[in-house]
């Protein structure tokens, strides 16, 4: 299939365009709630959203889009309430509480899905692709109802972007200064619940969880500020819908939302190993850089010890910063709490085992030399 | 509101505060006075309450009883004249942010809802940075910041608040001995332009040197006033008790007392005590 015959393909347009605005409206929220720490937060609110799934149902007797999504947006907000409620009233700590309700709503859901099948009605058909997502079925109808909500979440974080910013990062702070913090929080988890009702007819409820943290986690490798991060949360999470949606093209009856998750999961993957400075590549090497210039300053010290014929030399901190052009302090403390070099007053001196090592390290070098 | 002030000629007025935490008081029955333009230090054992008084003093925890007024007037209707510094130890450093955009953060209780900052606010953020000597790591981000030039950061943010009261939490907590001087100048210019600042404090041997104002904390206030007429063996035994081994030697009492002395610290106290007047009288012609 060519190109120019996929873009025509109505089907793929909307899934391709339901991908797109999952994609920015989880990677903006996620972005928020990864940095509060609240990554499992997505995940409850996702499970919650199944009762209300199936209650929409029962109470429209079909599978109309609007009641479900009422119903997703009501339980979720209902279970992020319990999780707020446990957290203040009880001992439970955020992560216990989050784990009680994300189980105890699933299972809710479940029962009321199997329920739902006993009845046999016959308009019930797919209602459990809400599990995991049934791209293919979406309707022109259903992507207007997401653009709605994907255009209400961005209207709100623009306008409320310095007050969310601020309630992320210093939350007493922002309390200080006389913002309405648990009404900031409310409206930000509220909006979780919203992404996770755009997401529900693409990936499905039990994936969901990822489409709020991968792109933030992603994006965060990358970026050293919120301004940059979000948009790229949200670059992330539309790159990685649309992957989902043309790799579900290529055979018969691959799944769309799970490739949508394993997209993103590679973004996650890639960005952990490579981005600049948190990247594990990029600590690698600087590790081995470090590694370098802890054998430089003791073979440098060793050196000057042979030279003067005093083992107890003592070198200057200045000294040794001039003879390698930069800043050895930080090294040399590292140094000394291995014990190979020790600190008189504003010098620094090999202990015995610095000089061992020193003549180890030149023996080896010189080795490798001739 | 009102116009009716509550001892308007004082920075800080905290009556009868009681505050608990899982039915177990944390502060009991606090009465407390600051006069402005003093720098004072909150100091007392480990749980002693030093952070959730200033907490509770900003509306960060609810007490079960009492009230604080600030110049006269309840935190809600003083906002604006208060600066904050909260415990470094309290916000992730992680926070994909830079140091001139948390300084920032300090005005936007001032610019309101829906407004962005602009060139104006970092105009500010960055003068304040400047004040603290870290301009040249304004773009810096947090995370690449020592814990030094982290707590500057978070004073900054609290300078460019430019309020008439600072409350500090452990500024002085984990810097180096650069940093600790650096950040006790910038507290003396303020009380010296007749600001009030109120800082907990966890070491006892550089209370002499750097407050003119102490209040010794332990659930109840043990003691408070003029660092002299405060600062002595038996308060510090009632407050810490057997705690700190230090303070068993009347040696150390005394050390510290004669230290004190030879950093000209007498004379401090005389002047702040004037600047005390003046402000005051300054602070009643505004809030008539």
């Amino acid at each position: 299939m060519s190109l120019a015959v996929l873009l025509n393909d109505y089907t793929l347009q909307n899934v391709v365009m339901g991908a797109l605005l999952l994609g920015a409206i989880s990677g903006v929220l996620g972005s928020f709630a990864v940095l509060r720490k609240q990554s499992l937060l997505g995940d409850a609110l996702s499970h919650a959203a199944l009762p209300g799934v199936c209650l929409g149902f029962i109470i429209a007797g079909s599978r109309e889009m609007g009641s479900i999504m009422a119903g997703a947006l009501g339980s979720g907000a209902g279970a992020a309430l319990m999780v707020l409620l446990l957290t203040r009233y009880s001992r439970l700590k955020t992560d216990a509480a989050l784990g009680i309700v994300l189980s105890t709503s699933f299972a809710l859901g479940v029962v009321l899905l199997t329920f739902i099948q006993s009845m046999n009605n016959a308009s019930q058909g797919g209602l459990d692709s809400f599990l995991f997502g049934q791209a293919a079925a979406t309707l022109r109808s259903d992507l207007v109802v997401m653009a709605a909500v994907t255009a209400l979440a961005l209207t709100l974080v623009a306008l409320l972007w310095k007050e969310f910013k601020l309630v992320c990062f210093d939350p007493g702070f922002a309390r200080a200064l006389g913002m309405p913090v648990l009404l900031l929080e409310v409206i930000l988890t509220v909006m979780i619940a919203l992404a996770v009702v755009v997401g529900l007819q693409m990936v499905g409820v039990v994936l969901m969880a990822a489409m709020v943290i991968a792109p933030a986690v992603a994006a965060r490798q990358w970026s050293p500020r919120l301004e940059v991060m979000v948009p790229l949360s949200a670059a992330f999470g539309m790159a990685a819908g649309v992957c989902g949606a043309l790799v579900s093209t290529l055979g018969r009856g691959l799944a769309t939302g799970p490739l949508i998750i394993i997209s993103v999961s590679v973004f996650v993957i890639a960005s952990l190993m490579l981005a600049p400075r948190r990247g594990l590549l990029w600590e690698a090497v600087s590790r081995l850089r470090r590694r370098l210039r802890h054998q430089q300053l003791l073979t440098t010290l060793h050196r000057l010890a042979l030279a003067h014929g005093d083992s107890h030399f003592r070198s200057e901190q200045g000294l040794l910063d001039g003879y390698h052009g930069t800043h050895t302090r930080s090294a040399m403390k590292r140094l000394a709490q291995r014990g190979l070099v020790a600190r008189h007053e504003r010098y620094w001196m090999l202990t015995d085992a610095g000089h061992e090592e020193a003549a180890n390290i030149l023996a080896r070098m010189e080795g490798r030399v001739t | 509101m009102s116009d009716h002030l509550h001892e308007p000629e004082l920075a800080l007025h905290v009556e009868d505060l009681t505050v608990s935490y899982h039915g177990k008081p944390v502060l009991w029955d606090i009465d407390f006075d600051i006069p402005p333009g003093v720098m004072a230090a909150i100091v007392g054992p480990n749980g002693a309450g030093k952070s959730t008084l200033i907490k509770s003093v900003l509306g960060l925890i609810p007490p079960i009883a009492g009230h604080v007024t600030l110049f006269g007037r309840p935190y809600r209707a003083q906002r604006r004249r208060v600066g904050y510094v909260p415990q470094r130890s309290s916000v992730d450093w992680d926070f994909p942010t830079t140091a001139l955009d948390v300084v920032t953060m300090g005005l936007y209780g001032r610019l309101g809802w829906l407004r962005w900052p602009g060139r104006k606010e970092r105009r500010s953020a960055m003068e304040a940075l400047e004040m603290v000597g870290m301009q040249d790591f304004a773009g810096r981000q947090i995370s690449q910041l020592s814990g030094g030039q982290q707590q500057r950061v978070f004073l900054a943010r609290a300078l460019v608040q430019n309020a008439d009261i600072y409350f500090l939490d452990e500024p002085m907590a984990g810097v180096d001995a650069t940093t600790e001087r650096a950040i006790v100048n910038i507290l003396r210019r303020l009380r010296d332009e007749g600001k009030t600042v109120i800082v907990v404090h966890h070491d006892l041997q550089t209370v002499r040197t750097y407050f003119d104002w102490l209040l010794i904390l332990n659930v109840r206030v043990v003691a408070q006033g003029s660092v002299e007429s405060t600062y002595t063996a038996d308060n510090l035994r009632s407050a810490y008790g057997g705690q700190i081994a230090l303070l068993d030697s009347e040696a150390f009492i005394s050390r510290a007392g004669s230290e004190g002395r030879e950093s000209g610290h007498d004379e401090a106290v005389d002047t702040g005590a004037d600047r005390a007047d003046a402000a005051g009288a300054d602070v009643r012609e505004r809030t008539s």
